[in-house]
């Protein structure tokens, strides 16, 4: 008799979400669904409010990364006032960089720190009450001070160039409306409350290089836990660099093919269509050209890792170099080695943050400029988690009348049920109970892609865990809550 | 003005007869919550914002005017809960989202609404229905935010004199609407004018808001409700 397992909720993940596998007559896995089950709808109460509110009201979907939300739809907006990229001012892109930069390297050191580091450090098997950030500070105290700073330090960069540190508001439509004062740049040299950025850049390599030597020292199970060949996406520079805030289109197969040769993103839908599955609010975007089956890519910092040729920043390039050499290959495809590829950007962002924090452009005052009207408004972005798509239609009286919303943990949606799959298939394939050890792996496999449910189907609340087990008639056998 | 005595919450002050209560309050550093009341121009009552007790009696302070030996209570708990229930039901009744209103850190309802610790309403939400108004050339109206406070209808004039704004529809049906030809040919600091005028964001202007920086804006500056010694 076949039988199904639900896993519901899964605990530190932004959102909520369940997972249930289905077993054969034969007792082994059939499918394994990572569900998600909440949903709001910002897509829908959108329409009808005037376009230059949708920075500031479709950010309300994350309290993790609205800084991503907030930029990319300004970058939507600023085509619907006629201004592209290369439009806008020194004073308007840096601040935005910076911005985003900021949101980068504090939304990595919450998943390192906050999120990740308790199963890494603490143990997947250690007690459920222990494996926390308050656990982590116990047993390691200075690396979980840093990771708070670190955190800090991305949040008042986000302050000072957004208004607030979460749901700011100064990306307006063709610009910003600030700039940098010397002041508030002072405030990342001087130390005190937040670390300096020298310290900040040290710190970030200090983790990376605290983290290597944990993967080496635990190579079996990080490189083989939820092993899955995949496609990656994202955004890169026109050049091939790492650009997490604008650029091209690519996307590779498992193999380092191109698939996507650094297109216009304006052309997404072209090559993008969705799947939706009546068990979860979250879609399935798969690339037109290889089907639904093996369209699916992977988003989020492994895939920039493997997708840009090179990084723009000396020290977060040596890091890269190394991690490539590390692997092997050209394309390394460990689900785990997605917290080495956040730690490699984190150290990146760190360091763009210092370029752009000693910029003059930031105190220029030339911050907005207008253009021609238009319809149709597309922004892409590199989010924390992944490629970030928003895109708006805008009547000629200013009313938003359509608007498409793709986040990056929707394209890892294929990817984290594979990787349910993989783990339950490993652990059920003698035994056919819901082991401990089965929930924590499928735990850490989910947590690895960092995913944001909350984002995903623009959807609210914690993330708890809740698996279950269903027969081939659909009875429910056997179930465990987290 | 000849000056009279009178009291606010048993405490002794001083202002000239006949002065509102509202300025005679704050004269002395007492703060009395408004959002239809304008300073300098006439009453219009319509909010019940500023509800006080006055010889023991409820009653809109903005309405009255000073006399001799008065005995006003202002700052009772059952007075403050009485109005802070008039702001919750403001906005229950219309669609008050303040994260994503561009009026935010200007917008006098949400002030008042902080000034006097609201946190949720205690009442259930009516869900206004309303499609924004986008008819004007320059004047978008929202009118889910919308409290019908009376102060576009009757305190606003254009260039010439006329006004422009009025009320179509009677009871929970009443809308703010405007003449769609005079509202053509506002100049950009009357249009100014008719968006800062209004207390919450019903009326807005086409091209946008988020223009200032957090920390610059009105009620960022100086919360709702600080008197300073100057202008007491
Ligand atoms: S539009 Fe504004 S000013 Fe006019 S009645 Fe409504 S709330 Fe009052």
């Amino acid at each position: 008799m076949s039988r199904k397992i639900t896993i519901d909720p899964i605990t530190r993940v932004e959102g909520h979400g369940k997972v249930t596998i289905h077993l054969n007559d034969q007792g082994e896995v059939q499918e394994s669904r990572f569900h998600v089950v909440e949903f709001r709808g910002f897509e829908k109460f959108i329409q009808g409010r005037p376009y230059w509110e949708a920075p500031v009201l479709v950010q309300r979907l994350c309290g993790i990364c609205p800084v991503s939300h907030h930029l990319c739809s300004a970058k939507a907006i600023d085509e619907i006032v006629g201004v592209s990229q290369s439009d806008l001012t020194a004073t308007a892109v840096k601040m935005r960089r910076l911005m985003h930069y900021g949101q980068i390297l504090q939304s990595h050191a919450l998943h390192f720190f906050y999120l990740a580091s308790p199963d890494l450090l603490l143990g997947i098997q250690s007690s459920f009450d222990r494996r926390n950030i308050v656990g982590v500070a116990l047993d390691y105290p200075d690396l979980a001070k840093k990771g708070i700073l670190l955190r800090k330090f991305g949040q008042e960069i986000i302050k000072v160039t957004a208004g607030k540190k979460i749901h700011g508001i100064s990306a307006v439509p063709g610009g910003i409306h600030k700039n940098l004062s010397l002041s508030e740049k002072n405030l990342f040299y001087q130390g005190g409350e937040i670390p300096t950025i020298h310290e900040v850049m040290k710190w970030a390599q200090e983790t990376l290089e605290f983290y290597i030597e944990y993967h080496k020292k635990n190579k079996s199970w990080l490189e083989g836990l939820a092993l899955c060949q995949s496609n990656y996406l994202s955004l890169v520079r026109p050049d091939g660099a790492m650009d997490l805030y604008h650029g091209v289109l690519r996307a590779i197969g498992p193999n380092g093919e191109r698939i996507l040769d650094d297109v216009d993103y304006h052309t997404y839908l072209e090559h993008f269509a969705e799947d939706v599955k009546p068990w979860s609010y979250m879609k399935f975007p798969f690339l037109k050209k290889l089907g639904i089956d093996r369209g699916w890519s992977r988003v989020g910092p492994l895939a920039r890792i493997n997708t840009c040729d090179f990084i723009p920043t000396p020290l977060a390039q040596a890091a890269l170099e190394y991690f490539r050499c590390y692997h092997g290959s050209r394309i390394c495809h460990t689900t785990l080695s997605y917290h080495w590829a956040r730690l490699i950007e984190l150290l990146h962002a760190a360091e763009v943050i210092a370029q752009l924090l000693d910029d003059p452009d930031l105190q220029q005052s030339s911050l907005i400029v207008t253009g021609q009207r238009a319809k149709t408004g597309i922004g892409f972005l590199e989010a924390p988690r992944g490629t970030l798509i928003h895109h708006y239609e805008v009547d000629e009286k200013s009313a938003i009348t359509m608007c498409n919303l793709i986040v990056s943990t929707t394209h890892n949606n294929e990817a984290m049920n594979r990787a349910v799959n993989a783990v339950a298939t490993q652990y059920l394939k003698n035994n056919q109970e819901l082991s401990e050890g089965m929930l924590n792996h499928i735990e850490v496999a989910i947590r690895a892609y960092d995913p944001c449910l909350s984002c995903a189907t623009h959807a609210i609340g914690n993330m708890p865990l809740h698996v279950s087990l269903f027969n081939s008639q659909g009875h429910l056998i056997h179930e465990r809550y987290k | 003005m000849k000056e009279v005595s009178f009291k606010i919450d048993g405490k002794t002050y001083k202002a000239p007869l006949g002065e509102n209560l509202i300025m005679a309050a704050k004269r002395n550093g007492v703060y009395i919550p408004t959002l239809c009341y304008l300073e300098g121009h006439p009453c219009l009552g319509t909010c019940r914002v500023c509800t006080i007790r006055v010889n023991g009696r409820s009653m809109a302070a903005c309405t009255l005017t000073l006399t001799e030996n008065m005995q006003l209570e202002v700052n009772t708990s059952e007075l403050q809960d009485m109005r802070k229930a008039i702001v919750e039901l403001i906005f229950v009744e219309g669609n008050h989202f303040c994260p994503a209103c561009e009026k935010g850190g200007d917008c006098q309802l949400q002030a008042v609404a902080y000034a006097m610790d609201m946190r949720v309403a205690r009442f259930h939400y009516s869900f206004s229905p309303y499609r924004i108004h986008y008819e004007g050339k320059n004047i978008i109206l929202e009118h889910n935010r919308c409290m019908h406070c009376k102060r576009c209808t009757n305190l606003f004039q254009d260039d010439q004199g006329y006004k422009i704004f009025s009320f179509i529809n009677r009871g929970s049906k009443t809308r703010v609407m405007i003449d769609l030809d005079r509202e053509k040919l506002l100049s950009a600091e009357k249009l100014r004018e008719a968006k800062q005028l209004c207390p919450t964001g019903a009326i807005l202007l086409q091209g946008g808001g988020f223009d200032r920086a957090i920390g610059t804006r009105q009620y960022d500056q100086r919360p709702i409700g600080v008197i300073p010694k100057g202008e007491k």
